[in-house]
């Protein structure tokens, strides 16, 4: 094992959970008025609360309400649950794992739920459109999701040093991505475009279709991964010892591998592989504010949020008329920091 | 093997006994034969050369190694019977080595300990019973350090404080403290120290069973040894009998023999 947490400083902020939550919450709301208000057309906060309010009071809409209304609303929506689901996962998968290296573009988990989304896109022709066809994508993402996290388990159980971790999901991602290329060279003209997106992750074309086709998966798993903090603390003694403080492990275990690969798999069917999410906002709340998953989880959720909120706003106006990929940003951000961590473990003279 | 003390006392209550014990493990005999019967308010040392199967049976007596034949239970009631929260109020188990590689502070590893009893008890009780099971284990200086910045022997403290946290109540009958060689890492001042206090503990009615690798150690602080090798129980009973030089000077491969230390106590020395 590495221990990557040696790294983290003696004291630490002492607030309580309830005061984080809430400035994270503060945080994630003025972030989110502010990018529906970044675009081609400049819209004024007030004028974007003032469109929110008239939607939700059902009163008829003025001026600009529509582009917030149609356009950047459920795109900010979209970008504030894959955040949070990606970050959340992470968080979870770090515990689970006892690593805090893992992640779920890092260990193949995102690349196992853009095959199965692929497949269906492409095998499934007419019966992928629609909405039932994006169900029937987010489906396949959480079983891609579900097969590769379950499998990165099983070889991780064997030995689970961060060598063999990191190693798997190479090989992992070599696989899924084969499986991708073959099915690139089977796609249509019209089919390939969505599919070059897709590897990098793009929230390009989020209408509300697309928003309520994955919008349940991840508040289901969103809702449910914090009750489990406290058996997640206990997990990171080992399994052993989480048994012997009264958890049945296996039943545990299995629940939360479902929860994860559903919130990674319903993300990447609405946006792609959108790496280190998972990996660097954990990481910056642990920092803040220590490994209790009680906090941790709802934080993670709260910054993975406020992260690919950042990011998709950033990617949508920095080279505009035309989007930057994501994903590219997520991995420009993340790419040094986990590069970082990685010499640090070592440095730290433990093994990773 | 026909014990000399017969061990296999009745089921009373906080009684924890195995019965015709085997336990096989990637296809090799780890336990064979085992009966063993301890009771609450003792000191039982395992003790026996490396390979002996002493961290095994430990683990079975815990519940966290299924046997393949044979039965353990506490109150006379099977483990695999219990409830796993009811049984983590009732036995806590220090391994050996735990890793926790995620930066908790000493108050929150302690913490951990409370899990099996989380929604029963206010907050200021788990308080309490964090900053007792700290001085207990005399890790209450290092309260608010990085886990992870603390020594080996430091942390092997504060996880027996939290094994401490976890039975501290005893509200359901005597609890057992199931310890790996929880002297391992520590100073000689705090191993002494350590199995004083689990002594005062047994007294307290807690049922405390430690594996040991100090002879000395155990044939000064245990009420009852249990000698095991290659997987079986050998002699159990008093130190005197159970350390018996001869016995262990052929299980160990080393000669060794008794030397009297005073006001009737006595040492084993290699010869």
């Amino acid at each position: 094992m590495n221990s990557v947490g040696a790294v983290l400083p003696a004291a630490r902020a002492r607030m309580g959970h309830g005061v984080v939550l809430a400035g994270l919450c503060a945080a994630l709301l003025i972030i989110a008025t502010l990018a529906m208000g970044c675009g081609a057309m400049p819209i004024r906060a007030e004028d974007v609360l003032g469109a929110l309010l008239r939607w939700i009071g059902a009163h008829p809409a003025q001026g600009d309400d529509a582009i917030v209304l149609s356009l950047r609303l459920p795109r900010v929506l979209m970008a504030a649950l894959a955040g949070a689901g990606l970050a959340c996962s992470g968080a979870v998968m770090q515990g689970m794992f006892r690593n805090p290296l893992v992640e779920p573009g890092l260990i193949g988990v995102s690349a196992g739920s853009a095959l199965g989304a692929i497949s269906v896109i492409v095998l499934g022709g007419a019966a992928s459109v629609g909405w039932l066809g994006s169900f029937g994508v987010t489906a396949a993402a959480f079983a891609g999701g579900l097969l590769t996290t379950a499998l990165v388990y099983m070889l991780g159980r064997r030995r689970a040093d961060i060598a063999t971790l990191l190693l798997a999901g190479v090989a992992i991602n070599a696989i899924a991505m084969a499986g991708i290329g073959v099915l690139t060279y089977m796609a249509s003209e019209r089919q390939l475009r969505d599919l070059s997106l897709w590897t990098l992750g793009s929230l390009g074309g989020t209408d509300w279709r697309r928003l309520l086709a994955a919008a349940p998966w991840i508040v289901l798993s969103l809702a449910w991964l914090p009750l489990h903090a406290r058996a997640l603390n206990a997990l990171l003694l080992g399994e052993r010892e989480a048994g012997l403080l009264g958890y049945r492990t296996r039943p545990l275990q299995r629940r939360l591998i479902a929860l994860t690969a559903l919130a990674t798999g319903a993300a990447v069917a609405s946006c792609g592989v959108i790496g280190f999410v998972g990996l660097l906002v954990p990481h910056a709340i642990r920092l803040a504010w220590g490994p209790d998953h009680r906090l941790l989880l709802p934080a993670s959720a709260l910054g993975g949020a406020i992260l690919l909120i950042g990011a998709d706003t950033v990617a949508r106006t920095m080279v505009a008329p035309a989007e930057l990929p994501i994903g590219i940003l997520t991995a420009l951000l993340g790419g040094p920091f986990f590069l970082w961590l990685l010499l640090r473990a070592r440095d730290g003279g433990v093994r990773a | 093997m026909n014990l000399p003390l017969d061990w296999r006392a009745g089921s009373g209550s906080g009684v924890l006994a195995v019965r015709d014990l085997h336990l096989s493990r990637h296809g090799r005999d780890v336990l064979q034969d085992i009966h063993l019967t301890a009771h609450p308010g003792r000191v039982l040392a395992l003790i026996g050369p490396n390979g002996a199967g002493k961290s095994s049976l430990l683990g079975v007596l815990a519940g966290a190694l299924a046997p393949n034949r044979g039965e353990v239970s506490l109150d006379g009631r099977p483990l695999a019977l219990w409830p796993s929260p009811a049984l983590a109020r009732r036995r806590a188990m220090l391994s050996q080595n735990v890793q926790l590689d995620f930066a908790f502070r000493v108050e929150e590893v302690v913490m951990l300990g409370r899990t099996p009893n989380g929604r029963r008890h206010l907050q200021a009780q788990d308080a309490r019973v964090i900053e007792q099971a700290l001085q207990l284990a005399q890790a209450a200086h290092l309260r608010g350090r990085n886990y992870l910045q603390l020594s080996g022997g430091e942390q092997q403290r504060v996880q027996l404080a939290r094994v401490l946290a976890q039975v501290w109540e005893q509200d359901e009958g005597p609890a057992w403290l199931l310890l790996d060689e929880p002297e391992a890492g520590l100073d000689i001042a705090h191993q002494h120290d350590m199995l004083r206090q689990m002594r005062a503990l047994s007294r307290r009615g807690y049922g405390v069973i430690v594996v040991l690798h100090d002879l000395n150690l155990a044939a000064r602080y245990a009420d009852e040894v249990a000698l095991l090798a290659q997987g079986r129980l050998l002699r159990a009973g008093t130190p005197e009998y159970a350390l018996d030089p001869q016995a262990l000077s052929k299980i160990y491969a080393l000669g060794l023999e008794r030397i009297d230390a005073g006001q009737g106590r006595w040492m084993l020395l290699p010869s």
